[in-house]
């Protein structure tokens, strides 16, 4: 595995790499709205000014980097966090119903998990229609069942949280599968010799087997959870979170916003998949593991 | 009730059989199964406990005749109890719904005593695979069905299964125009290209080491972004028909692809990698004869992942925008116009075909990697 060190170099530059690379993007893509409008008005620019000016536009084809970082730092830092236009706001309704859902999904998938382990019944009836059910386009549907759900009087988070565990719980459930089969045939065989009955070794060898799956899975149903969530504020009825300034931003053609949007969703994903790694690390150190 | 004088010879020998048999004595105490007028007639009332009986009394019998009797018991019932429920909706009494429950208790106890099955022959097995989530999946609808119909749920808030098979059947032109425009053009064209191109990029990264260590990062952080949120943007740049879609498509697939291609490639041994230098093979040899094929899992990892990211993605990058075709135009047209059935419709189409594919995928999984341990069973 590289160090740290060693990937700080080529992560740095490959990302200097895409910022240039989308600079001359929005440049290209909207120099011919920027040209329309010069002839419009007869006038014609320098190159350096033009350029200046394709990367300037209220609504451009493609934001240039700075501008999505202005948007994002005024919409971040300078408003008030109450405010339904602040980023940190909308960030936070988004947030809350992940992670809502997400310890829903966590907790069902855990209990599933066991399930599977111990029932050889539902092991061979339910373990297919798990596999299935991520087959099922969910996200496509999600909007409806808001909808739905919205038609008969339940509204606010548990619809938008319901959505988010029905894509966490399955990562969680596969990944507890496999780590509470992990421990070896000689390892239960052990606990076999020392007379532990089924819940001695369920709770003293396949659930410490089981906890660096489930964290890695853990982090996989958190980012699923929070796209579950953002895709669930799609339809018309929410009016906050990150999915809602997706849309909204849609509508009014206003793509800036749009960019700092989805720069916000990009942090909070970032931040929940870190918080889980750190929380997993802690852990595994707290159980005498080893850095390997 | 010829079926009251038996009862005292009936001996279940399972908890189910117990738990079914109590259900019974509830539901002939609640009697009767509805409050509608005619309701069930006292034939089919009698052969309902009939069957159940047959079923709880099944485990006294040779295992094949019993698993048989099982089958048939449960199954009948519930079949006879969902045909009664017509022309009384929402009228089902406690006693409906106890029955309900003693059928499916028996149901269960069924797959249990399938589960148990060790097959001696390969077809046997496999029969068994199939037939043991069918059940599950069957009860599924099974219990949708009478709960819906039996408690009369309106049917804005879900349509029982029957509706919205009767609504597939009468609609199929529709569906097979939707299903063109979002899978034939936009998720088929954005998967082979997404993943095309997050297979060589795996490659590249694989030949110049300061791109994997760059790119390696990257590809780990972008896969916990929410990437659909590209779609609005994806509209706006390539219109409303179906190269947008395809684009998100492509943005969806790359990076799972590239993850898992690269994890693939050095899953290769040092055994068999300095065998190969030994052999003085040079890299490209080395790759298409060792690496790729010692990758192959992985690659249908990404592969299996990305087919069901591929549906998602067209279809939510359809309700920004899309030609009056389209699954996801559909669904969130369908839903405005409180079209409950079609929207379903539409939804158990989409299941089917993300079913479908991932099906295709894991079936070429077997066929090229027939060497995995996973796949040889043991």
């Amino acid at each position: 595995m590289d160090s740290f060190r060693d990937k700080i170099v080529p992560v740095t530059s490959i990302l200097a790499g895409v910022v240039v690379v989308w600079y001359v993007f929005a440049v290209i893509l909207n120099a011919p709205f920027q040209r329309d409008l010069d002839r419009r008005a007869g006038e014609t620019p320098g190159v350096v000014e033009f350029i200046g000016k394709t990367m300037s536009q209220p609504k451009p084809t493609l934001p240039a980097p700075h501008q999505v970082a202005v948007n994002f730092f005024e919409n971040t830092f300078l408003r008030k966090v109450t405010s339904n236009r602040s980023l940190v706001y909308n960030a936070w309704v988004t947030l809350s119903s992940t992670l809502l859902g997400f310890a829903f999904g966590t907790a069902l998938g855990i209990v599933i998990a066991v399930g599977i382990v111990h029932v050889a019944t539902l092991d061979r009836s339910l373990m297919p229609w798990i596999i299935a059910s991520q087959t099922i386009p969910i996200l496509a549907v999600a909007p409806m069942i808001i909808v739905v759900l919205a038609a008969i009087g339940v509204t606010g988070l548990i619809p938008k949280a319901l959505i988010s565990t029905y894509l966490s719980f399955f990562p969680v459930a596969v990944g507890m599968v496999k780590g509470l089969r992990s421990p070896e045939l000689t390892h239960l065989d052990l606990m076999h010799t020392y007379n532990a009955s089924p819940s001695q070794t369920f709770w003293k060898l396949r659930v410490p087997a089981s906890v660096p799956f489930l964290f890695t899975s853990m982090k996989v149903a958190v980012a699923a959870s929070l796209v579950g969530a953002i895709v669930g504020e799609l339809p018309t009825g929410a009016v906050a979170g990150i999915g809602a300034k997706l849309l909204a931003g849609a509508y009014y053609s206003q793509t800036i916003d749009i960019w700092s949007a989805l720069v916000a969703g990009s942090v909070v994903a970032a931040l929940l998949v870190m918080v889980v790694g750190i929380a997993g690390r802690i852990v595994d150190r707290a159980m005498g593991g080893r850095p390997a | 009730m010829s079926s009251l004088l038996s009862l005292s010879s009936i001996t279940p020998r399972s908890w189910q059989g117990y738990a079914a048999l109590a259900l019974l004595a509830g539901a002939i105490l609640l009697w009767p199964l509805v409050d509608a007028a005619p309701g069930y007639g006292i034939a089919t009332a009698a052969l309902i406990f009939l069957l159940l009986l047959l079923a709880i009394e099944a485990d006294n019998f040779p295992p094949a005749i019993g698993v048989v009797l099982l089958f048939l018991g449960a199954h009948g019932a519930a079949w006879l109890l969902l045909a009664g429920i017509t022309g009384n909706e929402g009228t089902a009494r406690a006693s409906f719904y106890l029955l309900l429950a003693a059928a499916w208790l028996l149901a269960w106890r069924c797959v249990t005593v399938l589960s148990a099955l060790r097959p001696t022959s390969r077809w046997a097995a496999t029969a068994l695979r199939l037939i043991i989530p069918t059940i599950f999946g069957a009860w599924i609808l099974i219990i949708w069905e009478a709960v819906t119909r039996g408690a009369g749920i309106p049917f804005i808030l879900l349509p029982p299964p029957s509706a919205i098979g009767v609504r597939i059947a009468n609609s199929l032109p529709m569906l097979a125009a939707d299903v063109r425009q979002t899978i034939f053009k936009a998720v088929i064209f954005g998967y082979v290209v997404g993943s095309g191109a997050g297979f060589l990029a795996a490659i590249a990264a694989d030949r110049v080491p300061f791109l994997r260590r760059g790119l390696l990062p990257i590809g780990n952080m972008v896969s916990a972004l929410p990437i659909i949120g590209v779609a609005p943007i994806m509209v706006m740049w390539f219109g409303f028909d179906w190269q947008s879609k395809a684009a998100v498509v492509i943005i969806m697939t790359f990076f799972p692809m590239l993850v898992n291609t690269v994890a693939g490639l050095a899953a290769s041994g040092h055994m068999e990698r300095d065998l190969m230098r030994t052999y003085a093979s040079s890299y490209w040899q080395t790759l298409f004869k060792l690496r790729l094929p010692a990758a192959a899992p992985f690659i249908f990892n990404a592969l299996k992942i990305n087919s069901t990211l591929a549906l998602i993605g067209a279809i939510v990058a359809e309700f920004f925008g899309t030609p009056v075709v389209g699954m996801g135009f559909r669904i969130s047209t369908e839903v405005g116009r409180m079209n409950i059935d079609m929207v379903w419709a539409e939804i158990a189409v989409a299941a089917l075909a993300g079913s479908v594919f991932y099906g295709v995928v894991a079936l070429f999984e077997r066929a090229v990697t027939f060497w995995h341990p996973s796949v040889r069973g043991g």
